[in-house]
């Protein structure tokens, strides 16, 4: 089986992350509260792992809810 | 065992509460919100779940929007010390808590106006009479949402009103009232609402906070502390967004387990039956006084007007001797005194001699009212006699 493809949203705070978890799946997207890869960024903190795939419906989510994210990034 | 200080904190809590701190603490433990590993994600879930639960109870706009803290008294410092500066003008009335009092007293040296409407003696607050003391640099009102002492319920939907007819904020006091009367922060047009965990809510002494409306700009209110937030660490300034920006420090995580597991413990029985049980228990306590010859009854003497609180004196007696009896030979725990309020004890006339209190509670019976009722009619005869 090919290795599934994730992209993660980065956001500012853990608040941020739970209440976007809650709004992702909400709208039935499938997701998943990680440590930050530290690839990726050096903070210590968590961030959402969703598929690559459903990155557009991931933005629009993030639109709606008002919550300023520090990017969505490929994991 | 009667307990009627319920007014103060409330006891007993329904068994999730201990439940809820007690898992916290044997089985999660960490840090909310630093951390990434399990543990700190499952705290961080805790906590929000805490933010939610609050958020749904009191109809707040976002649980982002829901600013944990220690108590009412600092979320109350917060929004009036964060949010008046000198030359700014507030209104409030005059049953209010120290913990509005003394920092409005405080500020009012620093150069803030402070307008305080008198209430009736029966603690009732005309809504015109709060209006007509808006000037233009008013900035806020900020009400007690019912009276510690009496449990007068004031006219906050109505204030909410004013505030907006003036482009000003409301700022409610909701330490007698979130979880035992219905509150729809966005209905009622409560801008900033305080509350606390350890009354009404019946979750751990300890939790409380303020909850922030759409129409409040957070960045007009100054932090009364910064510090770590788990958020933004590369940097050495503030984190400007909400909760973090009045976050600072680790939370009481195992309270906030416990104010969770407690607020949705109030949504499952709702507040309206609790209401109407507290009401009823009301009813019955305040006519079984007023039939007694040598008390007085403080505030409306009507259920419908106030809350499970009810504030009375006996002719002859002192209230810390009758509060020491009732404790000794009754076993009815109550409080007796200026309850921290001596602007509401000016208004109803009891200042400085104060009066006894029972704050009823959820878990209170019929049974127990007419036990109480029964002892103070008894210690009214006997007070009548000497």
């Amino acid at each position: 089986m090919a290795g599934e493809s994730y992209a993660v949203i980065l956001v500012y705070s853990t608040s941020h992350a739970m209440r976007l978890e809650k709004l992702l799946a909400e709208r039935g997207i499938v997701c998943k509260m990680i440590p930050v890869p530290r690839h990726i960024s050096s903070d210590c903190g968590v961030c959402i792992r969703v598929m690559r795939d459903d990155r557009a419906a991931v933005r629009e989510v993030v639109a709606a809810s008002g919550i300023e994210i520090q990017g969505i990034a490929d994991a | 065992m009667i307990y009627f200080d319920n007014a103060a904190t409330s006891w007993p809590k329904p068994p999730c509460v201990a439940e809820a701190m007690t898992h916290y603490m044997s089985e999660i433990g960490a840090s909310p919100g630093r951390s990434g590993h399990r543990l700190a994600i499952e705290a961080a879930r805790v906590v929000y779940g805490a933010r939610e639960a609050v958020a749904e109870l009191f109809h707040a706009p976002d649980p982002l929007r829901v600013v944990f803290g220690a108590n009412v008294t600092e979320a109350l410092n917060l929004a009036l010390n964060g949010l008046l500066r000198p030359g700014d003008h507030v209104v409030t009335g005059s049953l209010e808590h120290n913990s509005v009092m003394r920092p409005l007293r405080a500020l009012e040296r620093a150069g803030v106006g402070v307008t305080v409407v008198p209430c009736s003696k029966t603690g009732e607050l005309d809504p015109r009479d709060l209006e007509a003391a808006i000037r233009p640099n008013t900035r806020l009102i900020v009400l007690n949402h019912a009276s510690n002492v009496v449990g007068t319920l004031l006219p906050v939907p109505e204030a909410g009103a004013i505030a907006r007819r003036h482009g000003i904020l409301l700022l409610v006091d909701a330490a007698q009232t979130a979880g035992a009367y219905p509150i729809d922060m966005q209905a009622a047009g409560i801008d900033l609402l305080a509350f606390t965990g350890h009354k009404s809510l019946y979750g751990p002494m300890g939790t409380g906070g303020l909850i922030f409306g759409p129409r409040v700009d957070a960045s007009h209110l100054q932090p009364i502390k910064r510090g770590g937030t788990g958020s933004h660490s590369e940097h050495e300034e503030q984190p400007a967004f909400l909760p973090d920006l009045f976050e600072s420090g680790t939370p009481n995580a195992v309270g906030l387990a416990g104010l969770g597991a407690s607020t949705r413990w109030i949504m499952a029985q709702g507040v309206e039956q609790i209401r109407a049980h507290e009401a009823a228990l009301v009813g019955q306590l305040l006519a079984g006084l007023a039939a007694i010859p040598g008390i007085t009854v403080y505030g409306t003497g009507n259920a419908r007007l106030q809350t499970a609180t009810v504030s009375f004196n006996i002719a002859g007696l002192e209230p810390s001797e009758v509060g020491l009896r009732l404790d000794d030979e009754y076993g009815i725990m109550c409080r007796v005194g200026l309850h921290c309020s001596p602007a509401a004890h000016r208004t109803l006339g009891t200042f400085p001699g104060g009066a006894i209190r029972l704050g009823l509670g959820a878990f209170n019976t019929a049974a127990e009212v007419a036990a109480a009722v029964a002892a103070v009619a008894e210690m009214a005869a006997a007070a009548m006699e000497a």
